[in-house]
């Protein structure tokens, strides 16, 4: 891991230690360089509940929770036309199994991963990355190439490699060691509210 | 409209307002964004609500989509008195221009069948593009701009991270307008950072379950700033707008004092024994484009 600036350090995906993510912090921002494998509802259904296992090698991937709009250009050649994330609480019931068989390190979404999902980031060194939700078009212009596509058949919700550059910022919003940023502010607004409703 | 085809025009117009909902944000969403940018205490909201702005800049400057989400389509088709279109070949219009800006742009076909989850490929189907419609009086005729012969359609592409979150509660009259505001209040916070925050909420209140719905995503129509004619419902728009952004959510979620950017309530009468409430929300990316057509065919565009 490189440090680009103060507060915004550069890791390149796929990691080889599939360790290296512990040391990352709640709140820390990010920007990745490599490869970062798109995956979505759909395509997590297909690998677990059917058993359709992927061709790609997921140890140390980062994943992002998407289904890209995209032009296609010839078989199995796809070019971008505006690749955004989706929300990742739909898709809480996967992160053991792509973590545990499947070696994955990092997911990145909008919304968070549910509680249930941090004695997992735990126990296997993960995080959960924060992008900006709805910010599509800034992340289309981060990401240089599909690279591979597989699950074709599940357009748009394919399993997809693209290969990124100072991708980011993303948001250290759930840690491997216990925090969810969205949890605390949940918390908060909970407690604010019970306070509010008294008004009423 | 005496051009040869209205119903071409009424086509073109409707695939021209899908793609430009998905590419320009209304200039009233992005005068609140930048407020909320301004006035922004945490460090990571006011990056958040920075990248959002960066990010309206680059769709607008490269012809690109905002978000990636081309939603479930959404129209609302507003006629003048006179207008001698028929509606059914109206309907039958829209539903080619969706199917024509989803193939020809390309944009991402999202229309599934909700059992087998086959995709449509065109992000039209059974009761797609979903369709309202509407008389407006002679004074909201005058505010939209439309000419009483003419035919005014606004499409509101939904994302499904927002659309998702969608409430609806039969209350009864013992529950009193208490039970009103805390639901609305409730609902933001059961949202959280789903819906992509600062969010837009749209209230229903009263009428039956299906007209309250309805009205909730009514309600999002309704340029922002604007208030409720009726003084009742405007001060409940204004109480429930600042407490909502008294509860910290923030810029996606992550903590801050922009949660929402606006709320409006479309109300309805209801029975002597029901207070339904629906709310439906909307994402920062708050998509909304209308084409205004005339007689003689010609079309403007706006929000
Ligand atoms: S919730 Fe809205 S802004 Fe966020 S990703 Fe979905 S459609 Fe886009």
């Amino acid at each position: 891991m490189t440090r680009s600036n103060s507060d915004e350090r550069h890791i390149a995906f796929p990691i080889t230690d599939l360790d290296a993510l512990r040391e990352l912090r709640a709140g820390q921002k990010l920007r990745l360089d490599g490869t970062v494998i798109g995956i979505r509802d759909a395509t997590q259904i297909a690998i677990f509940d059917r058993g359709e296992k992927p061709r790609m090698d997921l140890r140390g991937a980062a994943l992002i929770h998407t289904a890209p709009n995209v032009r296609k250009l010839g078989p199995g050649r796809y070019e971008k036309v505006c690749i955004g994330t989706t929300t990742s609480a739909r898709m809480d019931r996967f992160t053991r199994g792509l973590m545990e068989e499947y070696g994955v390190r990092a997911i990145i979404g909008k919304g968070g991963l549910l509680a249930g999902s941090l004695p997992v980031l735990r126990e296997l060194g993960g995080v959960y990355l924060a992008i900006t939700g709805g910010a599509a078009a800034l992340e289309t212009t981060q990401i240089e190439a599909i690279e591979e596509v597989e699950f074709e058949e599940l357009m748009p919700e394919c399993l997809w490699k693209f290969r990124v550059k100072d991708f980011g910022p993303l948001i250290v919003a759930m840690d491997a060691h216990g925090r969810s940023l969205y949890e605390e502010v949940t918390a908060g607004a909970r407690e604010t509210l019970a306070g509010i409703v008294e008004r009423f | 409209m005496p051009s040869p085809d209205p119903y071409a025009v009424v086509e073109e117009a409707a695939k021209q307002t899908y793609i430009r909902a998905l590419k320009l944000v209304p200039p009233d969403v992005k005068a609140a964004l930048r407020r909320a940018a301004d006035t922004e205490t945490s460090e990571t909201g006011r990056d958040t609500l920075g990248i959002i702005l960066q990010n309206i800049d680059i769709a607008e400057d490269n012809d690109m989509l905002v978000c990636q989400d081309t939603g479930t389509v959404v129209f609302w088709v507003q006629t003048g008195h006179d207008c001698a279109l028929n509606l059914a070949d109206v309907e039958a219009a829209v539903g080619r221009g969706t199917e024509r800006a989803t193939i020809e742009h390309p944009l991402r076909p999202n229309a599934v069948h909700p059992v087998t989850r086959a995709n449509t490929m065109t992000n039209t189907g059974r009761h797609l593009p979903a369709m309202h419609y509407e008389f407006p009086d002679e004074a909201e005729r005058a505010r939209l701009g439309l000419a009483a012969d003419g035919l005014r359609l606004t499409c509101l592409p939904k994302g499904s991270g927002s659309e998702n979150m969608s409430f609806l509660k039969m209350f009864v009259p013992a529950d009193g307008v208490a039970a009103v505001k805390r639901f609305v209040l409730e609902c933001i916070v059961d949202a959280g950072p789903k819906p992509c925050p600062p969010t837009i909420v749209g209230v229903g209140l009263g009428g039956t379950a299906d007209l309250c719905a309805a009205l909730a995503k009514r309600a999002l129509l309704r340029p922002l700033g604007t208030r409720n004619d009726d003084p009742v419902i405007a001060a409940l728009e204004v109480e429930l707008e600042a407490a909502a952004n008294e509860l910290g959510i923030g810029p996606m979620g992550l903590g801050g004092r922009n949660t929402i950017l606006g709320l409006a309530i479309e109300h309805a009468h209801t029975h002597i024994t029901q207070n339904p409430v629906a709310v439906n929300l909307q994402c920062w990316a708050a998509r909304r484009s209308s084409a205004t057509m005339g007689a003689d065919g010609a079309v403007e565009y706006g929000f």
